[in-house]
């Protein structure tokens, strides 16, 4: 009865506290009692004790298919008002230290000896230690970890959940208000405020630089909620980061910042394994990297601008990839807009996924090739597309291509999308074209060994032509590579304009690269490397897990480290800013047109600098927040539900898939947990296939 | 009364139809509601009803039509079999074709450098070298002040921001580099990249779209080519640094463009050529550019630093206000020693720019530690001119060695550019029948010569012609003579410098007698 238990999570559980009744969607209670306010002073207040189940057993007993009754005895008073822990990391006081290592589920867990935890630390080492973990937090427990592959041989894309109707009106009758107010805010504004738009009309012979038509949007909405967006940071985007507060006297016209800062969890860096930090090994690397090398070596690669450390990092980054050969450059964007004018030109066809990232798009324009594009992800609106271009050949002339290049990304930036590796492999072999698969965000955050979604897929990386990737997300560094055959290197070495006349990258960002790559590999302090790549993997499920348990409608693959939340009403970008702002966490938000009108969202990219601790604030934040601003409207088709018994077959989300291509209505109930169920059923059900 | 009016005009065959189709019209119920409404509010004017009729037609069947397909009908039709076997036919090139002698000789032969570029660089085969091949020219790169500057970056940012800058990637840093360069300037605004290279290829788009008009010299540096393609604007060339044929062209522009709505119009240039080395006559062009009401783009990626009592630019040695040019775009990855490029211009220019230029918006903000070497080097150039002036003593002192002594290379590099562009003499050319490649060739044996007396130069690279392109498509590319690049810088001593020279024009010299180019 998957239903009703869905409904409750918990209404299996003979013990289940009198208050169940609450956890269905509709409780206005709840809204209530949320204490929005957080605690200002830095001084963390003891957070409730809800112990996880199984805090006391081992990973392997955790299977058990009875888990909550004992606990929830164990716990009866729900308190309703969580409040998330700071995010200031309190430095001098003793309580704090206690009690991060004394919450949640760990105690018998960890090998450290807890008696040294209630010896004060001297105020300069407990400085040093808050430092270090605003940078990059302390794993909890070793149950905080968790491997992610793929196995099968059919990739699903994942369900996408719609909200009820309602919302969707509503967002197109806002941005219709939007519109209509800033037509008639234009209206009198140009005959009363004709200075203000000067730059808009033809000035003494010159054309506008901006067309009003393009500057509407800006002008008229954009500028609106202009406070969310380049919100400057200082110091290192790790775990937390810090933002220069700023303040606008003319509508968001221009800022000033007003000398205060304010220390946020950071959600919204691609600091996916946690290598944007200002100590550790890879800290180290770049600095003797700066005092041996010096800043820079001022010259593009073909000039005087290869070093051995180039060199090194090159192999190493073939080597970590599994390819032949790699080639750096000082840039990710340029390395995608210097490719494709070296790989493909006239009279050969490249053919994109719809949402590629803009460098694809750049390259491929200064290509001269024929470019196409298939819907996102969709295999056989690709296959048809080959079909017809092979059988047709070049327009016109019907002569057969020369090339035909396929360009996809590993893992997509703003829908948390994995590619379909396999369906394209599979592709690939029947129609001979080249792959290219940008591994911008995948590689480093995917697969059991950090090394992209060939990993994750179990796939051979030599079925993929070329790999590039970036180095700016995982390995906290700057710039990009393409991996490939040695014969195609040795080729872009001489024919890419990225080589020939862009600057080769610096010392430090080569360090950072090649150590933080070392770690991965588990060269440099064993352990580490695994650990980081253990959390990401069970960070991104577990915050995952719990925003669709909370009733959030989430896009993309449940592995990915990257996490839409969809928010869809263009008032409520700021407005869920503002709240996760009050909060003291730092979110990325995006409307149109970085996305679809419609569907307008916030995004997590969740680290392995984050600890579960952080996380579950998050969940806190954005339970409150989905309450206030409605935002939890999911209909349990995408997932939430409470996982089955054997945790091994996945038949609920297999029969939603059936009914869905049916073109049916599946009967699930939507997922609305209350959020101490979700946080204390996170880390067990967070291994198993989320349903 | 209206068939009335229409009889004086039409025969009466028509007439009768025309009473006919009313008697018949009025028949339908609710017709006497459009007839008078169609009388009211056209005035009684049927010719002009007919038209909004037809008008209406139109619009019917426009929306009506299937969605407009690019792809049209052109295709073969054929069936699923006969695609099948037209896929299994079908044999793709290999993605990279194989490397063509000249492209395996230019990959041996890029020297790989051990430690820092500095000076005098260790290379690979343990051997050291007196280095003028990289941009190094105020040698900031291992300045000791700096690098512990950069440390102590490092130690509190990191390396990476691991953020786009819109996102949470716009450190305080950035914006002190942003300020600090604009101050230099003398500009109200700057942006910064994260690339020197790709900054003005993401500039020129952000603000000219397609119908806009750009009128390019014609020896401008990849990157600006490629700024030009992609903003798929209406490109007009003038010849290399010719005042009086860009004045024709902007002539023609504005001749073609009357009657026709205004369209942006911009002027783009360098201040110091990457291509040809020389210096772009900025008074003249300020001139032209308010003369004929076309906006100027400057690259001053190789002129930022080097020209001008404090490196300023092109603006400050040709004593132009830089805001007479309306965008400034420079690097600083090169003798500025750190990374990324910038483009300076008005408070709206900047803004614009941070919304809607590619390379700023979709790609991670700068390493906070090249940002903060920039501001560094900015200042090193206002408190101490004097390098500039030494640096300037030491491009003198080679010049000296090389041109007019040398018999076989003139330096096409204007007086004060760091960057010495030497090509071979156009009689020797002629005299000798060299061709392109030959001559790329030549000058590659020259830089081999030059390595194997301890001196490290480098070629001009230029771009191979593009994939797929047909000979006539590369014949209308302009194209720059094939030259040796000496980079002159003030970590050597003006005693080393000539010796360098002495050394090169040696080795020009050796390459030119010996046997294998005579012809
Ligand atoms: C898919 C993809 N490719 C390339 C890039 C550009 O990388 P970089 O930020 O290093 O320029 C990005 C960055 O946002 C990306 O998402």
């Amino acid at each position: 009865m998957p239903a009703i238990r869905a409904l409750n999570p918990f209404a299996s559980s003979p013990t289940a506290s009198p208050d169940t009744a609450i956890l269905s969607e509709k409780e206005p209670i709840r809204i209530e009692t949320r204490e929005t306010t957080p605690n200002k002073q830095g001084i963390r207040i003891p957070r409730p004790k809800f112990s996880l189940p199984f805090s006391n057993s081992n990973p392997k007993t955790a299977k058990t298919t009875e888990p909550q009754q004992q606990q929830v005895k164990l716990e009866p008073p729900q308190i309703p008002n969580f409040r998330p822990p700071s995010p200031q990391i309190p430095t001098l006081s003793l309580p704090t230290i206690n009690l991060t290592t004394a919450t949640g589920e760990k105690s018998k867990m960890e090998k450290t000896e807890p008696l040294t935890l209630f010896s004060p630390p001297t105020p300069a080492e407990a400085r040093r230690i808050a430092k270090q973990h605003a940078a990059f937090g302390p794993l909890g427990s070793k149950q905080h970890l968790y491997s992610s592959r793929f196995v099968g041989d059919e990739f699903p894309e994942p369900i996408e959940d719609e909200p009820p109707y309602y919302y969707l009106i509503t967002t197109y009758i806002s941005y219709l208000i939007l519109i209509i107010f800033g037509h008639v805010r234009d209206f009198f504004g140009k005959r009363f405020k004709p200075d203000h738009y000067k730059q808009l009309r033809e000035q003494d012979g010159y054309a506008p630089l901006n067309s009003d038509f393009d500057n509407f949007y800006i002008r008229r909405l954009q500028l609106r909620i202009n406070d969310v967006f380049r919100r400057p940071v200082t110091g290192v985007p790790g775990r937390f980061i810090t933002l220069l507060d700023r303040q606008s006297d003319d509508f968001n016209l221009s800022f000033k910042l007003t000398g205060t800062t304010t220390q946020t969890l950071n959600m919204s860096s691609y600091n996916y394994l946690g290598f944007a930090q200002s100590e550790g090994e890879c800290a180290e690397a770049a600095e003797a990297s700066v005092k041996k090398y010096g800043i820079s070596f001022c010259s593009p690669r073909a000039d005087s601008g290869t070093s051995e450390l180039h060199r090194e990092v090159e192999s190493q980054v073939a080597e970590f990839v599994g390819k032949e050969a790699a080639s750096i450059y000082s840039m990710g964007f340029v390395t995608n807009a210097t490719i494709f004018p070296a790989l493909v030109g006239k009279g050969c066809l490249l053919i994109s996924d719809q949402l590629n990232h803009s460098s694809i798009r750049f390259g491929a324009r200064l290509s001269g090739a024929v470019i196409d594009m298939f819907k996102h992800n969709d295999m056989l609106a690709l296959e048809k597309l080959l079909r017809e271009r092979i059988s047709q050949g070049q327009p016109r002339t019907h002569r057969p291509w020369r090339k035909i290049l396929v360009a996809v990304e590993g893992l997509y930036s703003m829908e948390g999308t994995m590619c379909n590796l396999p369906g394209l492999i599979a592709l690939k072999k029947k129609y001979k074209f080249g792959l290219y698969v940008d591994e911008a965000h995948s590689i480093g955050a995917l697969g059991p060994r950090g090394r992209g979604v060939c990993d994750y897929f179990g796939i051979n990386p030599s079925e993929i032509d070329i790999l590039m990737g970036t180095f700016t997300k995982s390995f906290g560094a700057n710039g990009g590579y393409i991996a490939s055959s040695k014969a195609l290197i040795d080729k872009i070495r001489i024919n890419n304009a990225g080589t020939i006349f862009g600057e080769c990258p610096t010392p430090a960002v080569l360090s950072q690269i090649s150590s933080s790559l070392r770690i991965i590999a588990g060269e440099l302090s064993p352990g580490q490397g695994e650990e980081r790549l253990q959390r990401l993997a069970f960070n991104s499920r577990y915050l995952r897990l719990g925003l669709k348990r909370l009733g959030f409608i989430v896009y993309g693959h449940d592995d990915s480290p990257i996490i839409p939340l969809l928010l869809y009403h263009p008032a409520k970008i700021p407005a869920f800013s503002h709240e996760m702002l009050k909060r003291k966490i730092a979110v990325v938000v995006v409307g149109y047109p970085a996305t679809p009108l419609i569907s307008s969202r916030a995004r997590f990219c969740v680290s392995a600098a984050h600890t579960k601790d952080d996380l579950d604030r998050l969940l806190a934040a954005c339970d409150q927040a989905g309450d206030v601003l409605q935002l939890k409207f999911s209909s349990g088709i995408a997932g939430g539900q409470e996982p089955l018994h054997d945790g091994l077959t996945n038949e609920k989300e297999v029969e939603i898939r059936s009914c869905l291509e049916a073109g049916g209505k599946p009967a699930v109930v939507p997922p609305r947990w209350r959020l101490d169920d979700v946080i204390r059923r996170g880390v067990q059900d967070v291994k198993q296939p989320l349903t | 009364m209206n068939s009335s009016n229409i009889g004086t005009e039409l025969p009466p065959t028509a007439v009768a139809f025309i009473e006919s189709a009313a008697a018949s019209f009025q028949k339908i119920p609710g017709s006497a509601i459009v007839i008078r409404y169609i009388r009211s509010s056209y005035q009684n004017d049927p010719i002009r009803s007919l038209v909004e009729l037809f008008l209406f037609i139109f619009a019917v069947r426009y929306l009506l039509a299937p969605a407009y397909s690019t792809k049209k009908t052109k295709n073969v039709h054929l069936t699923e079999d006969e695609i099948d076997e037209l896929v299994e036919d079908w044999t793709p090139e290999p993605l990279a074709g194989e490397q063509s002698e000249w492209e395996k000789l230019e990959n041996d032969r890029i020297p790989v450098i051990i430690g820092p570029a500095a000076p005098k660089t260790k290379l690979q085969n343990g051997r050291t070298v007196t280095n003028l091949a990289s941009y190094n020219h105020y040698n900031f790169a291992s300045n000791p002040e700096l690098t512990a500057k950069a440390v102590n970056t490092v130690r509190t940012y990191g390396v990476g921001p691991c953020s786009p800058p819109g996102f949470y990637g716009t450190q305080d840093v950035h914006m002190k580099s942003e300020a600090d360069i604009a101050a230099h300037l003398g500009m109200p605004a700057c942006i910064i990249y994260a690339q020197s290279f790709s900054t003005i290829s993401s500039v020129i788009p952000a603000f000219s779209k397609r119908g806009d008009i750009i009128v390019a010299d014609k020896a401008v540096n990849y990157p600006i080519r490629k700024g030009l393609q992609i903003s798929r604007s209406t490109v007009r060339w003038y010849d290399h640094n010719d005042m009086e044929d860009l004045e024709r062209v902007l002539a023609k522009v504005v001749k073609e463009g009357q009657g026709k709505p205004l369209t942006r119009r911009f002027i783009v240039t360098e201040g110091l050529f990457e291509n040809t080395g020389d210096v772009v006559n900025l008074p003249k062009l300020v001139e032209l550019k308010f003369k004929y009401k076309f906006r100027l783009i400057l690259d001053e990626t190789w002129s930022y630093g080097t020209m001008g009592r404090t490196g300023k630019g092109v603006t400050e040695h040709q004593h132009v206000d830089p805001n007479n040019v309306d965008m400034i775009i420079g690097g600083l990855a090169g003798c500025m020693s750190s990374g990324g490029g910038f483009c300076a211009s008005t408070e709206e220019i900047v803004e614009h720019q941070r919304l809607s230029a590619a390379a700023y918006t979709f790609s991670a903000a700068l390493p906070a530690l090249l940002a903060t070497t920039a501001s560094e080097t900015v200042t090193i150039l206002q408190e101490e001119p004097s390098i500039i002036q030494n640096l300037r003593e030491n491009i003198r002192a080679m010049r000296a060695q090389l041109d007019p002594r040398s018999d076989w290379v003139i330096c096409t590099s204007s007086p004060e550019n760091p960057v010495m562009l030497l090509v071979l003499k156009e009689q020797v050319v002629k005299d000798r029948g060299f061709s392109r490649q030959e001559q790329e060739f030549l000058l590659q044996d020259c830089v081999d010569e030059c390595l194997a007396n301890g001196v490290l130069i480098t070629r001009l690279k230029s771009m191979p012609p593009a994939l797929g392109s047909s000979p006539r498509d590369q014949e209308k590319e302009w194209l720059p003579r094939p030259a040796l690049k000496v980079c002159v810088t003030t970590g050597l001593s003006k005693k080393e410098t000539e010796k360098a020279g002495i050394v090169i024009r040696h080795a020009i010299t050796a390459v030119m007698k010996g046997k294998k180019w005579q012809r």
